[in-house]
């Protein structure tokens, strides 16, 4: 539904946006990641026709948008950065508004609006100048107008910064609600919300595309995945540690102290799983074991191991 | 077309939900009253017509047409709706031509409701009421001529009063460019067919053509193209401006 192609932006001598290419179909929620300055915001509005590209293109449904914007805007629902909306207009006019610009009148756009209304929770607020809702009705009066046409492909930058956490929950179940029909991007940093709505990421730094997977599959690059978190009484012991090390497929041993308490993090060599070797061995030394659990991967290693290459790599879980 | 409107309506309604309408009419109202009656001699000229009235237009416009272009362009762009605008499918034209006609529409509606002068002076005397109206078609298109420009500077900057000032002084430049303090300028070193064309270049040249009666094609030409040329310019700086 989405793609693409190659998009470069140079503002003067900076280079926002790097040779940016990657497609998205319907039913994927697509996050998009990377640091502030990354070229997150910059991308999606070349996507939506804010702003021109420096060179290559964005198709969406079939319409380039340097070549046919009008068309290509049709089937884009956006929501800017900071969900700006007229101060001054109430939801209600607001979206009236929006619904004459997409081509809705009469009956048809009441009942539109009544719909979007319904499903983002704002008919209370309808009446209301929008300056005087909170952050988190705003946030919904720009995802509501963004919706308003049902349209194919939803761009949504950053939709839930600055939202307390019910706020939150209650925007991921609207996309998570939606996604199915659509093609959706979000920008974000935050990376508990690509584990909670996407099933595809995107991590970009300097305005190139680092990496394209899966949370799961990104998770997976993490030194951490199919880590064993070890904790039992008395591991300081050295001779502890020393035959978990010793174990075959073993890359290091290390000890954390972390809020969940103290334990050993046995890393295994190329994300081999390991827990059936270290339980063994738990048996025959007969340690009494407190717990044992799988680490699936951290997103937020391989985001900073792959948005800062060039910083130091150091022992990331010693530090923790 | 009915994007035209569509931007057109919620403009003319966005006047209406500040008190930026109110207070415009009022000191318009009131601005006028004073000049025409107290520093025009409405009364003591003993002339049934509404020249003293329309003789201070240009002047009052200098100050209060700004207030009106201001917040057109420069305004979407400190709040940042500007992304959300002309990310909707729309032509920049339609924007452009939107947003100046509900400006202009506005402009009218304060000029109508200067209709108690124009009651007053029927219930004096006689007057031409020909030359009247040729003299409200001239206001409102200075008042046109004068928000082109200022939606043009509007879309240079996000400071609402940057605009205001900077509209205030061009327009005042076009309103004087046939009197000498602009003319002065030029003369003794300018060619003589500069100053000329800069002094035909004047509003008040064109306005004052008009408000005796006679609507010349030129004089309605001239405020046409300089609506169309402006108007041009300001989509090309919203074009240009509007990411930063």
């Amino acid at each position: 539904m989405l793609e693409i192609r190659h998009l470069v932006k140079s503002f003067g001598s900076l280079l926002a946006v790097d040779d940016v290419s990657f497609t998205v179909s319907q039913g994927e929620v697509l996050g998009f990641l990377g640091p502030n300055g990354a070229g997150k915001s910059t991308t999606m509005k070349m996507i939506t026709g804010f702003l021109a590209p420096t060179a290559g293109t964005a198709v969406i449904c079939g319409h380039d948008i340097g070549a046919h914007p009008i068309a290509a805007k049709r089937h884009i629902g956006y929501l800017p950065e900071g969900a700006p909306a007229y101060p001054d207009m109430t939801p209600a006019d607001f979206l009236d508004f929006i619904a004459h610009i997409r081509g809705f009148a009469g009956s048809e756009a009441k009942r539109r609006i009544a719909r979007v209304a319904e499903m983002i929770r704002i008919a209370d607020v309808m009446h209301q100048p929008i300056e005087t809702l909170s952050k988190g009705y705003k946030r919904r009066v720009g995802v509501a107008q963004a919706l308003l046409h049902d349209p194919d492909v939803m761009i949504l930058d950053e939709p839930t910064d600055g939202l307390d956490p019910n706020q939150k929950y209650e925007m991921r179940k609207i996309i998570t609600a939606m996604r199915l029909q659509k093609a959706i991007i979000i920008s974000t940093h935050l990376l508990e919300e690509v584990e909670a709505v996407c099933n595809r990421a995107i991590i970009v730094a300097r305005g190139r595309v680092l990496a394209d997977g899966t949370p799961a599959e990104l998770a997976r690059r993490s030194r951490h995945h199919n880590a064993v978190r070890v904790s039992m009484a008395g591991l300081a012991d050295p001779n502890i540690r020393a035959d978990l090390a010793a174990l075959p497929g073993i890359a290091a041993v290390e000890q954390v102290s972390d809020p969940e308490g103290d334990a050993l993090l046995v890393l295994p060599r190329g994300g081999r799983p390991v827990i059936a070797e270290i339980a063994d061995l738990a048996r025959e030394r007969g340690w009494t074991l407190a717990g044992l659990r799988v680490e699936r991967g951290r997103l937020d290693d391989v985001f900073r191991e792959i948005t800062a290459a060039g910083a130091e790599p150091g022992p990331v879980a010693a530090a923790a | 077309m009915r994007n035209v409107l569509t931007i057109f309506r919620r403009e003319l309604t966005g006047y209406f939900t500040t008190p930026l309408a109110y207070v415009f009419i009022v000191i318009f109202l009131a601005l006028a009253g004073i000049l025409t009656f107290f520093v025009g001699n409405f009364f003591e000229r003993g002339q049934a017509d509404l020249q003293p009235f329309f003789n201070f237009h240009p002047w009052l416009f200098v100050v209060l047409i700004p207030a009106l272009s201001m917040r057109l362009w420069a305004e979407e762009r400190k709040s940042g709706t500007i992304e959300l605008f002309l990310t909707l499918p729309i032509r920049m034209t339609e924007a452009v031509i939107g947003k100046f006609l509900a400006a202009w529409c506005f402009a009218g509606i304060a000029l109508a409701l200067t209709f108690p002068f124009w009651i007053t002076v029927n219930f004096l005397g006689q007057p031409d009421n020909g030359v009247i109206l040729a003299s409200y078609i001239a206001s409102w298109l200075m008042a046109g001529a004068m928000l082109a420009v200022g939606a043009c500077v509007s879309a240079i900057t996000k400071n609402q009063v940057i605009a205001f000032v900077v509209t205030a002084a061009l327009v005042f430049v076009f309103t004087a460019a046939g009197s000498s303090i602009v003319l002065g300028v030029f003369e003794g070193w300018a060619p003589e067919w500069l100053t000329h064309g800069i002094a035909q270049m004047s509003f008040l040249g064109h306005f004052s053509a008009i408000t005796r009666g006679v609507i010349d094609m030129r004089d309605l030409v001239y405020f046409l193209s300089i609506i169309i040329a402006f108007l041009g310019a300001n989509a090309i700086l919203v074009d240009l401006k509007k990411a930063e």
